[in-house]
């Protein structure tokens, strides 16, 4: 595979639609390699669409993503096959499956992919689980863990084929502050540690400056600002203002008349 | 005027829809059953073998006990009406023929579609719910070939091996009734059934049965990638999954039933 020292994944005039409604307008940007670039955005501003294009879940309805200098968006399924084992994610809910143990989860991709012996794979197996601090919980089925522990054990299956990319969706989403600045310890290690490139979807501001080298905001699916999370606390876009000071929504329409009018369906 | 024909159209709208989908799953799930395999792409045959026995083996006990009963009304109500003509040693062959034609693969089939149908409906609900679905295809596994074609097999080789022994079953069934409550003799009913059944009727109920398979699995399979939407969504087609697995295996009959009368 060929190491460049271009961007690990490019972004150019990406264009999402669900059927006419535009979700991602026109967006680019380039992650550099190794670092941990945070797409931060509110509910529904675009951004888990945009992971799902960046995986490949869905494809674009114009503008490409290169991955590695490779144009993802034009493969075909089998070619992707081979980019996808270079990638790992962490899913919201830890998407873990409910029917096999967590080893066996975390040992799938390595049986599915490799032609590894079987005693190599519990070995592997059991290192990745130690790496997120897992170790000993093999034979425990999905259900029988935690909120946290099932994204512990999520970043372990995501990590099993060695991947050079991570993408995360929420990755504290559902977590008490404590587990989640665990997790966020953790994608921190990932990331310095085996020099990953972290690709994290987030709302969680806390997690921000902990975590990002680079942050990318989204909003109504367009990239209201872009830098080190230290540039973007100076930024003055309102949307960026009223995201860091977590100001709510302005209530509008606070004419009775037409409130009143809005209930009835008159006029 | 315009609502009617709007439904209308909008109804064959999603029905095409539907049937192209299922299509692309068939086309789908065929390759990789078939040409995968050819490319060094094994096929998951562990899964296979416990998808088999959760289809086959564990749907035996339900099947035998409906399938005896049936074959016991069966020949109640034939002797009902072969009673008045004297003609009871003809429940042998009502119930030999009906069991192998008919209601022997109807019934194995139906019952496995509430068992297994649902079942696969909900599990493949479930993972997509879950996110599992997107979980294997990130992994660079394609659920048609990780999921789908272990259950297609499974089901392939299940139905028809659980009708054989339901068609044994029922016709015991009628056996037992006639000679313990309507005293006929044994073995001249066996020599009646042995005598009544030709090799067309057992092609006739495995033919019917295979594409009694086809219908469970794939329906069960279309409707789990069509849960949207949580729990309920599961629940939801679940029961949908059922409802057109039933409906369908009564219309394969029909198709089959007629096809074997003229051939």
């Amino acid at each position: 595979m060929p190491e460049s020292d271009g961007p690990i994944i490019e972004v150019r005039d990406l264009v999402a639609k669900y059927g006419e409604r535009t979700v991602l307008d026109n967006l680019s940007f380039a992650v550099k390699r190794g670092e941990t670039f945070v797409i931060l955005g509110g509910s529904g501003c675009g951004k888990s669409t945009l992971l799902r294009n960046l995986v490949g879940l869905m494809r674009p309805f114009s503008g490409t993503i290169a991955i590695n200098g490779e144009d993802f968006t034009a493969m075909s399924d089998e070619e992707r096959i081979d980019i996808r084992r270079r990638m790992g994610m962490c899913f919201q809910g830890s998407a873990l499956f409910n029917s096999m143990s967590v080893g066996d989860n975390v040992a799938l991709p390595l049986r599915e992919h490799t032609k590894l012996e079987e005693s190599t794979i519990e070995i592997m197996t059991k290192i990745k689980l130690e790496l997120v601090g897992l170790g000993g919980f093999e034979d425990f089925m999905p259900a029988e863990l935690s909120g946290g522990m099932k994204k512990r054990a999520g970043l372990a299956r995501a990590m099993a084929m060695d991947p050079e990319i991570i993408f995360y969706d929420e990755p504290s989403a559902g977590l008490d502050p404590i587990v989640a600045a665990g997790l966020d310890a953790l994608i921190r290690k990932m990331q310095s540690t085996f020099n990953l490139t972290s690709v994290v979807v987030t709302h969680e501001m806390a997690s921000v400056n902990l975590i990002a080298d680079t942050v990318c905001m989204l909003h109504q699916g367009r990239i209201v600002a872009m830098g080190a999370p230290k540039e973007l606390a100076n930024i003055a876009h309102p949307f960026v203002r009223q995201f860091f000071e977590r100001r709510p929504e302005e209530e509008g329409g606070t004419d009775p008349e037409a409130y009143l009018r809005s209930l009835t369906g008159s006029g | 005027m315009e609502v009617v024909l709007g439904g209308i159209g909008r109804v064959s709208l999603n029905a095409l829809y539907a049937s192209l989908r299922v299509c692309v799953l068939m086309v789908d799930t065929v390759t990789w059953m078939l040409v995968a395999p050819l490319r060094g792409k094994g096929l998951r045959l562990r899964t296979t073998v416990e998808q088999f026995v959760e289809f086959g083996v564990h749907s035996l006990p339900i099947v035998a006990l409906i399938c005896f009963l049936i074959g016991a009304i069966t020949a109640m109500q034939a002797s009902y009406q072969l009673a008045r003509y004297g003609a009871t040693i003809f429940i042998a062959n009502l119930v030999g023929v009906g069991a192998m034609r008919e209601l022997a693969p109807l019934m194995t089939a139906i019952l496995i579609t509430g068992r297994s149908g649902s079942a696969i409906a909900a599990e493949i609900g479930t993972m997509k719910v879950a996110e599992e679905i997107d979980a294997l295809e990130v992994m660079g596994l394609n659920p048609t070939k990780f999921l789908v074609v272990p259950k297609f097999l499974a089901m392939l080789l299940a139905v028809p091996c659980v009708t054989i022994l339901a068609i044994f079953i029922m016709i015991f069934g009628g056996f037992f009734l006639s000679t313990v409550v309507l005293r006929l003799d044994p073995m001249l009913y066996i020599e009646q059934t042995a005598g009544a059944l030709v090799m067309k009727d057992l092609v006739t109920g495995l033919v019917k049965s295979v594409f009694f398979a086809i219908t469970i699995c794939w329906v069960g399979v279309y409707r789990g990638f069509q849960v949207e939407g949580g729990a309920e969504g599961v629940g939801k087609q679940t029961t949908s999954s059922v409802v057109t697995s039933i409906f369908m295996i009564i219309i394969v009959d029909l198709v089959f039933t007629v096809f074997f009368y003229f051939a």
